[in-house]
């Protein structure tokens, strides 16, 4: 028996063994098991078309923008370890992560990474457009993908108001005025004023949209509050769901499109 | 093995709709309950209305006293009072009061009031608004916010738009 090379040593330990549960990808049934026995890669095809790698034709853009997503995640995590939601520290804390903080840096990757992910979303659907990417079979992912859209700009607003510095109350304040002019659910919308009966106001700025989204009349503590929690753990719990739901569907819908 | 079998194939479909409709009920009386959960019954916010004191510790001119607390700006001219919204009528921002060239104006987006409410400059499409003004018996102005008087629907002569002085 040949001695066998110091790999085919380490591969050959229980240790190896118990985390990759095949042998080497140098067949196609060990390449398809790569991908089918990874919980990270499983929601791939095990196969696709060479063209389906073309970066002239989808520019890898839904994948930079999982990429951007993901380093905003772990960014974004980060800054949450000093940063307090209060209108007493917010815009200390934000000022002490780039002055009292090693790699004060960190915040500056997180807003950069915000715009950036705005622009590759949107170069994403572009792309996806104008290759006609979202015709049937593919016409649910794209109303995912929609979804997908508002929710990434959902977070940057949310995120805006969190410096609590006089651009982000400002901001939040003429941005929430948009939910103000919801029809009927808006005190200032059309419909509102239909719905008043006698002296009795059904729509005020008491238990509009608005109120519901700020905690209140007017941008304050309750608001900063409330747009925190949707930033950092309600609309990314739901981003996250629907990513996967996304990638599942690529793949589901006949892989990623490719030129005909 | 048949005797076991204590529910047919349409009882079994009906036990499963009566679980379906409680499931959906219970999931909606719960997104209810989240819905109506995100309106606190108590908020921190000022009153609508405030006793805003004797209109004789008024200058003439426009009085901020009560800007940050109430939202609200005490104009006194010759012969009246009344109480303009801070809010500024284009986007919601509030304006500041700039007395050496006697207008209000917007930081936001450049929006420009007279002292009187009525906007001459930026992008705001009509005059602040005015709100509910009286004397109580004792004297004392009140200043009620829930009701509001709009320039631009000829509501400003109306009584409770301003007191005379």
């Amino acid at each position: 028996m040949a001695d066998k090379g110091l790999a085919q040593k380490v591969r050959d330990t229980q240790i190896w063994k118990s985390i990759f549960r095949h042998g080497p990808p140098d067949n196609a049934r060990n390449r398809a098991a790569v991908v089918a026995g990874n919980v990270f890669l499983h929601l791939h095809p095990i196969k696709l078309k060479k063209s389906g790698v073309q970066l002239g034709y989808t520019w890898c853009m839904g994948g930079l923008t999982f990429f951007v997503f993901l380093a905003l995640t772990v960014t974004g995590v980060l800054l949450m370890f000093y940063y307090r939601p209060t209108a007493e520290y917010a815009f200390n804390d934000i000022v002490a992560l780039r002055e009292h903080v090693p790699l004060g840096i960190m915040r500056e990757i997180h807003r950069w990474g915000a715009h950036a992910m705005v622009i590759t979303v949107w170069l994403h659907m572009f792309r996806v457009f104008m290759t006609g990417s979202y015709k049937p079979p593919r016409e649910f992912n794209w109303g995912v993908g929609v979804v997908l859209l508002v929710l990434t700009m959902l977070l940057s607003f949310t995120g805006y108001l969190l410096p609590w510095d006089q651009l982000a109350i400002w901001a939040i304040a003429v941005g929430a005025n948009m939910a103000k002019a919801t029809p009927f659910l808006g005190h200032g919308g059309p419909g509102a004023a239909l719905a008043q009966l006698g002296d009795f106001v059904m729509v005020s700025d008491k238990n509009d949209v608005r109120y519901q989204l700020l905690g209140g009349r007017f941008v304050g503590e309750p608001a900063l509050l409330r747009f925190y929690i949707l930033h950092c753990v309600f609309i990314p719990l739901v981003v996250g769901t629907l990513i996967a739901v996304h990638f599942w569907r690529v793949r589901k819908d006949g892989g990623i499109s490719a030129p005909l | 093995m048949a005797e076991r079998v204590s529910l047919n194939r349409r009882e079994f479909f009906s036990f499963l709709t009566v679980g379906w409709v409680a499931f959906t009920a219970a999931a909606a009386g719960l997104l209810s309950m989240a819905f109506r959960y995100s309106y606190p019954n108590v908020d921190f916010e000022p009153e609508m209305d405030f006793m805003a004191g004797r209109p004789a510790s008024y200058e003439e001119g426009v009085d901020e006293r009560w800007k940050n607390s109430y939202g609200v700006w005490i104009v006194k001219s010759e012969d009246k009072m009344y109480a303009l919204s801070v809010i500024c009528t284009h986007l919601g921002c509030v304006p500041n009061w700039r007395a050496a060239e006697r207008k209000f104006k917007c930081p936001c987006h450049g929006s420009g009031f007279y002292s009187t409410g009525v906007n001459f400059e930026g992008p705001a499409p009509r005059p602040l608004e005015r709100f509910a003004i009286n004397l109580t018996p004792t004297g004392e102005i009140l200043v009620d916010k829930t009701k509001v008087y709009r320039q631009e629907l000829g509501q400003w002569g109306n009584p409770g738009a301003y007191i005379s002085v």
